[in-house]
C-alpha cells in the first residue's frame, strides 16, 4: 500500500501496523463488516414485510389463510435456527436448481439423485459454475437474505400479532361507527397505532439479528467472526511479510467494540423512534387501558 | 401448467445469476493449512496446493477458479455441487471414498506427528487436540485416548499453547510450521495413518478425474511434483 512498506523487517512499530493494516487479506476483513451491515439493512426491512404479512394473514377471518399464517409463525419459531440455516438454505438451492433444471432440459434421462451427489444439468446449476466468483458470493449473500427474513419474519409477525390486538378494540369500533369499512379501519386506524406497541419486541428482534449474523458463515459468506478468527491465528514468517503469534484475543475484542458499539446506537435509534411513535396518543403515559 | 409458471418464476427470480457459457472448474480448498493452503498477504489463497492446481489445470487445459470453504462443510458443499474438486490437503480414506471419489495421490503417505510443549507427554492418559474430522481424530478415537475437536488446524495447536490439550495430532508439514514457536516441541513418536493425499471429486463426475489423473500423472513423470514438493515442504517425496 505505502511505498516504505516494501520491506517490513526494517519497520518501525507504527509504519509496520500502518503497513500490516492495509495489506490484502486484512481489506477482506474490512469488506466482511460491509457485508454484515449490508445483509442487517436489507434483511430488516424484508423480515418487517414478512412479518407484517404474517401477522396480517393470521388475523385474517378466511380460516385457510389464518391457519397459513399461523402455521408460518408457530413451525419457525419452533426449529431451531441453526437446524433451518443448516437444511433449508440447501433445499431452497436445490429446489431453485430442481426448477430450472424442468424448465431448461427437458430431455436430461439421468436421475436427479445419485446416491450422495445432487446433479441437475450445467444450464441449470446456480449460479453457472462459469460465472465470476462474486456472483457466487452474491448468490450466497441472496440465499442468506432470505433465510434470515423468513426465520425473523415469523418473530416479527408474532410481534405484530400481538401489536395489533393490542389496539384498543373501541378505536376500531369508532372508527366502523364512522362509516370506514373493515379494510380502511386496519390501514388508517390499527396499523398506525400497533407501532407503539409492536416497537419493544421489534427492537428485541433487531438485537438478536445484530448478533445473528456470525450465523452467515453455515452459508458460505465470510463474516466478521470468520476473518478476525482467520487473521488472528498465528502465522510464519514462511509464508507472510508479517509474522505474528495468536492474536485471537486482540481481533475478537475489536468485534467486541464494534458490536458494543452498534447495539448501543441501536437502542438510542430505537428510544428515539419510540418516543416519536407514541407521540399525540391518548394512551401513550397511562398505559394500556 | 402449474409447473411451467413455478419454473418460470425460478427463472425469473435467478435469471440475474446466470451467465456466460464456458467451462470454468472451481477448485474448494480450505485456506488455513500452511503449507499446504493458506490466505496469503494479498487475501489470495497461496500454497502448495495452489501451484499445484493451477500447473494441473493448465495441463488439463481447464481454466479454474479457486473457493474457500469450512473444512467441517468442505464435503457436503463439494457434493451439492457448489465447487467441483477438494483440494485440501484431503487424505484419501475408504470413509470418505464411499462418498466422494478420489484421483490418484499427489503426495505420498506420510506419519502424522505430535506436537506438546514437552517432550516427556503422557499421550495416553492426556488430552489429545486434532481437527475434526480428519484422519488424525480418527485415528485417536480408535485409540480410546481422549480427543478435543476443533474446527480449524490454528485451534488445536492454540489448544496445547494454552494447556487445554496436552498435545495435538496433525500432518507433520503442517506442525512443522509451528514447531519450536512458543516453547513447542515435536515428539519423536509418529503414527503412519493416511493412504497420501489427493484431489476429491464428486462421484458422477469420472471425466473431471480422469483430466486431473492424467495430469498428476504427468507430474509425476516429469519430476516437477517432487520440486513442488520440496518447494514447500509438504511431504516425502515421490
Amino acid at each position: 500500500m505505502f511505498e516504505f512498506c516494501t520491506n517490513p523487517e526494517t519497520l518501525g512499530d507504527f509504519q509496520w501496523f500502518a503497513c500490516y493494516f492495509t495489506t490484502g487479506k486484512l481489506f477482506n476483513f474490512y469488506g466482511s463488516f460491509v457485508t454484515v451491515l449490508v445483509l442487517l439493512f436489507i434483511t430488516a426491512p424484508t423480515a418487517l414485510a414478512f412479518g407484517f404479512l404474517g401477522a396480517m394473514s393470521a388475523r385474517s377471518h378466511v380460516a385457510p389463510v389464518s391457519w397459513l399464517g399461523k402455521a408460518y409463525i408457530a413451525i419457525v419459531r419452533g426449529v431451531p435456527d441453526i437446524a433451518f440455516f443448516m437444511f433449508f438454505v440447501i433445499a431452497l438451492d436445490q429446489g431453485f436448481e430442481y426448477l430450472r433444471h424442468q424448465a431448461l432440459c427437458p430431455d436430461w434421462d439421468q436421475p436427479i439423485r445419485q446416491g450422495n451427489d445432487f446433479i441437475v444439468c450445467a444450464q441449470a446449476k446456480l449460479p453457472l459454475s462459469t460465472s465470476d466468483q462474486w456472483v457466487h458470493e452474491v448468490y450466497g449473500f441472496f440465499l442468506a437474505v432470505l433465510t434470515f427474513s423468513i426465520v425473523f419474519g415469523a418473530f416479527a409477525a408474532n410481534v405484530l400479532f400481538g401489536a395489533m390486538r393490542a389496539v384498543p378494540h373501541g378505536q376500531m369500533e369508532t372508527a366502523e361507527a364512522y362509516g370506514m369499512s373493515h379494510r380502511q379501519a386496519f390501514w388508517r386506524v390499527l396499523v398506525p397505532q400497533m407501532w407503539m406497541y409492536a416497537m419493544p419486541g421489534l427492537g428485541n428482534l433487531w438485537m438478536i439479528l445484530i448478533k445473528a449474523t456470525p450465523l452467515l458463515f453455515l452459508l458460505g459468506v465470510e463474516d466478521i467472526v470468520y476473518w478476525a478468527r482467520e487473521l488472528g491465528g498465528s502465522i510464519n514468517p514462511r509464508f507472510t511479510d508479517y509474522p505474528h503469534g495468536d492474536w485471537r484475543a486482540q481481533f475478537f475484542f475489536g468485534l467486541l467494540v464494534f458490536y458494543l458499539c452498534f447495539t448501543r446506537v441501536s437502542e438510542i435509534a430505537f428510544d428515539r423512534l419510540s418516543r416519536r411513535l407514541a407521540h399525540g396518543q391518548a394512551i401513550a403515559t397511562g398505559g394500556a387501558s | 401448467m402449474k409447473k411451467l409458471i413455478l419454473s418460470a418464476a425460478a427463472l425469473a427470480l435467478t435469471a440475474g445469476f446466470a451467465a456466460a457459457d464456458g467451462n470454468t472448474v472451481r477448485l474448494g480448498t480450505e485456506g488455513a493449512y500452511a503449507p499446504w493452503n493458506f490466505i496469503n498477504d494479498a487475501g489470495e489463497v497461496d500454497g502448495f496446493e495452489r501451484e499445484l492446481g493451477d500447473e494441473l489445470c493448465m495441463r488439463a487445459e481447464l481454466e479454474c477458479t479457486w473457493v474457500t470453504n469450512e473444512w467441517d462443510s468442505i464435503i457436503p458443499n463439494l457434493v451439492s455441487g457448489n465447487y467441483d474438486t477438494i483440494i485440501a490437503g484431503m487424505s484419501i480414506t475408504d470413509e470418505r471414498d464411499e462418498v466422494i471419489d478420489f484421483t490418484q495421490a499427489y503426495t505420498p503417505p506420510d506419519p502424522s506427528a505430535y506436537l506438546a510443549m514437552s517432550t516427556d507427554v503422557d499421550l495416553e492418559g492426556g488430552v489429545i487436540a486434532a481437527q475434526a474430522t480428519t484422519i488424525q481424530a480418527g485415528f485417536i478415537a480408535e485409540k480410546g485416548w481422549t480427543l478435543v475437536e476443533y474446527a480449524t488446524p490454528e485451534e488445536t495447536v492454540a489448544a496445547v499453547r494454552n494447556g487445554e490439550a496436552d498435545a495435538v495430532l496433525a500432518d507433520k508439514s503442517f506442525l512443522d510450521t509451528h514447531n519450536g514457536v512458543d516453547g513447542l516441541v515435536m515428539l519423536e513418536r509418529m503414527e503412519a495413518i493416511g493412504g497420501g493425499v489427493g484431489m476429491g471429486v464428486r462421484e458422477s463426475d469420472g471425466e473431471l478425474r480422469a483430466k486431473f489423473d492424467a495430469a498428476i500423472q504427468s507430474m509425476k513423470d516429469d519430476g516437477t511434483l517432487n520440486t513442488l514438493i520440496a518447494k514447500w515442504e509438504v511431504s516425502s517425496q515421490w
